[in-house]
C-alpha cells in the first residue's frame, strides 16, 4: 500500500450511453489501469466527489455506469459528451478467479456493471460464468445483452414483476443455478456478488451453507478513498473498506459485525438496513 | 529490546505512538484496530456536543509531499460517542484520548460534561482546526484570553461532572505569533499538557485544467512530512519554556521521526497523516523502527530520550 498522489486528473467525457431510464455509461478518455471490483472517485468542482465502481478499463477508456439517484449523480447526468470531470484512483481491492473455474455472479441493479467487467476477464481466463442478474423490471436490467455476448457467460435474468426471465428475487434464482451446477457434476467454485446488501447477505449465507468460496463487494460511505478518514471502517475488523475492500472474501465478511445489519452515514452514525 | 513505555499525565502507555485526532477515529473498532496494528493509544475524532455536519467531498487530497484536509469535523454527537467508547473498552485496553470541540465556549462546556461521564483516559481540547474557521479556528487558537478561558471552563466542567482529575491537554495551532505564550496561558489555566501541533495553514491546491480549487471547502489544513520541521521546532520551544507533558504531532512517518520528536520534548508522538504513506500498519512499523534504533544505540529506556536535544542545564 503506497498511495501518495491522490490529486484528481481532469478528463473529457468521450461518450455517454443511456442504458436505461436510470443509468448512463460515461466513457472517459483515459485508462487508470483499474481492475474489476475497484472504484474511482469522480469530482465535479465546487459540488462534490463520490466513489463509483469501474464498469470497464480497457487500457484506453474508463467506463462508469452511473445511476441518477441524488444531487451529485443527477448533476453528472446533466453533463454532455466533451464536458470534463475529475477522476482519481483506482482504489480498493479487486475480484479474482483462477483459470477454468466455474463461477456464479449475483448482481442487483447497477451492481451488474463491475461484474460485467469481471465477466470479461473471467471469460478470457477460460472460466464458465453463470451471471445471475436481477432488477425490479425488464427495462431496468443493466448490461445483460453485453454479458450474453461473452464466451462461456450464461446470463440468468430475474425480475420482480416477471417482465423478463424468472419472476421473483434473483437470490432464489441463484440457489437454483447453484443446485443445477451441482446436479451437472460441475459445481460452482466461487460466488461473486455486488448490489444491495440484503442480496449479498443471501449470497454469503448460501456460500457458507454450501461451503463455496465467495467474494463480496462491501459498500460503505467512503470519503477519502485511501484509508485515512476512517468513515468507511467496518465493524468487527475495524479496517477501512476503501482499502481492505470493497471486495472481501467470505471469511472476512463473516467477521464483520455490521454486514447485513447496518452501515454508517457521512457522520459515522449507524443506519440500520430495513429489509 | 528497549522499554518503550511512557507515563503521560499519570496515564501509562505501552509505547509513545498514539493515533492523532482526525484519522481513522470514527468508530471503536477502527481505533481498536489501530492499537492491534501497534499504537500505544488512540485519540478520537473531535467530539461535538451535538450533531455536526462536515464539508462535502473532496475532503482529503494528497501529493507526494503533503496532505490537505477539510473534512470539516463531522460528528454524530454524544450518544454515538458514548456507544463507541463503551465498545472500545470492551475490545481494547490501550488509553483513549477524547478530543473535544465546539462552535462556541458553551459547546466546550457541554461536551466536556458529556465526555466526563464516558471516562476516557485523557481529554484533548481542539481549539485549532483550520478548516472550520468561521466557527472557531483562528479566533480561539490565536487568542491567549480565549484559549485559557476555554481550558479553565473545560476543567471546571469536568470537575462538576465528577471527573476533577481527568487530565486535559490542549491542541495548539501553529498558525500563531507566539505558540509558547499560548501554551503558557493554557497551562496556567489548568491544562495538564499540550498537543503540538495541529495542521498548518490552511493551504490550497488548484486544478489548472478547470481553474478550480480541488477541496470543496477550497482550503484545508496542511499535514505530512512537509510540516515536520515546524512541529519539531514548536515542541522544542514549548518544552524548553515549560517542561510540560507534550504530545508531539506533525509529519511523523518513521521511527526516526518519532525519536526526533521525543528528543525535542514530546512524551507521546501523534501519528495520523502517515497512514496515507505507509498504510494502516504504520503504527507498528514506527514502533519497531524506534525499538531497533534504541537497540542499535544502546538505549534501554525510550523515555530517557524525552527532551534530550535540549542543553543539560
Amino acid at each position: 500500500m503506497l498511495i501518495l498522489n491522490t490529486l484528481p486528473q481532469v478528463v473529457k467525457i468521450k461518450k455517454i450511453v443511456q442504458e436505461n431510464e436510470q443509468v448512463k455509461t460515461f466513457v472517459l478518455d483515459l485508462s487508470l489501469g483499474a481492475k474489476p471490483g475497484q472504484f474511482v472517485m469522480v469530482w465535479l468542482p465546487r459540488l462534490d466527489e463520490k466513489p463509483f465502481s469501474v464498469a470497464m478499463d480497457n487500457g484506453v477508456e474508463l467506463h462508469l455506469a452511473i445511476a441518477a439517484v441524488g444531487p451529485f449523480s443527477n448533476a453528472l447526468h446533466a453533463l454532455k459528451e466533451g464536458d470534463q470531470v475529475g477522476v482519481r484512483g483506482p482504489f480498493g481491492t479487486e475480484f479474482a478467479c483462477e483459470k477454468g473455474q466455474r463461477l456464479l455472479f449475483l448482481a442487483g441493479g447497477y451492481g451488474a456493471a463491475p461484474l460485467y467487467y469481471f465477466a470479461h476477464k473471467a471469460s478470457a481466463m477460460g472460466c464458465q460464468v453463470e451471471f445471475v442478474v436481477g432488477a425490479r423490471r425488464k427495462d431496468l436490467l443493466l448490461y445483460t445483452e453485453r454479458a450474453e455476448q461473452l464466451k462461456n457467460v450464461h446470463v440468468h435474468v430475474a425480475t420482480n414483476d416477471g417482465s423478463a426471465g424468472f419472476e421473483g428475487f434473483n437470490t432464489v434464482l441463484m440457489e437454483k443455478v447453484v443446485e443445477d451446477a451441482e446436479a451437472e457434476g460441475k459445481p460452482v467454485d466461487c460466488i461473486y456478488t455486488c448490489g444491495p446488501e440484503i442480496m449479498m447477505l443471501k449470497a454469503a449465507q448460501l456460500a457458507e451453507r454450501k461451503n463455496i468460496a465467495a467474494q463480496i463487494s462491501v459498500e460503505r460511505y467512503m470519503k477519502c478513498g485511501f484509508g485515512v478518514c476512517g468513515n468507511c471502517c467496518v465493524d468487527g475488523l475495524g479496517v477501512p473498506s476503501c482499502v481492505s475492500g470493497p471486495v472481501m472474501p467470505l471469511e472476512k465478511v463473516l467477521q464483520l459485525k455490521d454486514f447485513g445489519k447496518y452501515h454508517r452515514d457521512h457522520l459515522g452514525k449507524k443506519q440500520y438496513f430495513n429489509f | 529490546m528497549a522499554d518503550l513505555s511512557v507515563e503521560f499525565c499519570g496515564v501509562h502507555f505501552q509505547n509513545p505512538i498514539v493515533l492523532a485526532s482526525g484519522v481513522l477515529g470514527v468508530t471503536a473498532d477502527s481505533m481498536a484496530q489501530v492499537v492491534r496494528n501497534g499504537a500505544g493509544g488512540v485519540t478520537s475524532k473531535s467530539l461535538w456536543p451535538y450533531e455536526h455536519k462536515g464539508h462535502p467531498n473532496p475532503t482529503i487530497i494528497t501529493s507526494e509531499h503533503w496532505m490537505l484536509n477539510a473534512v470539516g469535523i463531522p460528528d454524530a454527537g454524544p450518544e454515538k460517542a458514548r456507544e463507541e467508547l463503551a465498545r472500545y473498552r470492551e475490545v481494547c485496553d490501550a488509553p483513549f484520548i477524547a478530543n473535544i470541540v465546539g462552535g462556541q465556549m458553551e459547546d466546550y462546556v457541554a461536551i466536556a460534561k458529556e465526555v466526563a461521564l464516558m471516562k476516557p483516559d485523557l481529554v484533548e481540547i481542539n481549539i485549532s482546526c483550520p478548516n472550520v474557521e468561521d466557527e472557531l479556528g483562528k479566533p480561539m487558537a490565536c487568542s491567549i484570553a480565549k484559549s485559557s478561558e476555554v481550558t479553565r471552563l473545560v476543567k471546571e466542567a469536568l470537575a462538576e461532572a465528577g471527573a476533577p482529575h481527568l487530565p486535559v491537554v490542549v491542541k495548539l495551532s501553529p498558525n500563531v505569533e507566539n505558540i509558547v505564550s499560548i501554551a503558557s496561558s493554557v497551562l496556567e489555566a489548568g491544562a495538564d499538557g499540550i498537543t503540538a501541533i495541529n495542521t498548518v495553514g490552511p493551504g490550497m491546491a488548484i486544478n489548472i485544467e478547470t481553474a478550480q480549487p480541488i477541496l470543496a471547502n477550497r482550503v484545508g489544513g496542511l499535514s505530512g512530512p512537509a510540516i515536520k520541521p515546524l512541529a519539531v521546532k514548536y515542541v522544542y520551544d514549548i518544552y524548553r519554556a515549560k517542561k510540560c507533558p507534550i504530545i508531539g504531532t506533525g509529519g511523523v512517518l518513521t521511527g526516526r521521526d518519532a525519536i526526533e520528536m521525543m528528543m525535542a520534548g514530546a512524551t507521546l508522538v501523534g501519528v495520523g497523516t502517515a497512514v496515507w504513506a505507509r498504510g494502516q500498519e504504520v503504527f507498528g512499523l514506527i514502533v519497531n523502527e524506534m525499538n531497533e534504533w534504541c537497540d542499535a544505540n544502546g538505549v534501554k529506556k525510550l523515555s530517557d530520550l524525552i527532551g534530550k536535544a535540549h542543553p543539560k542545564n
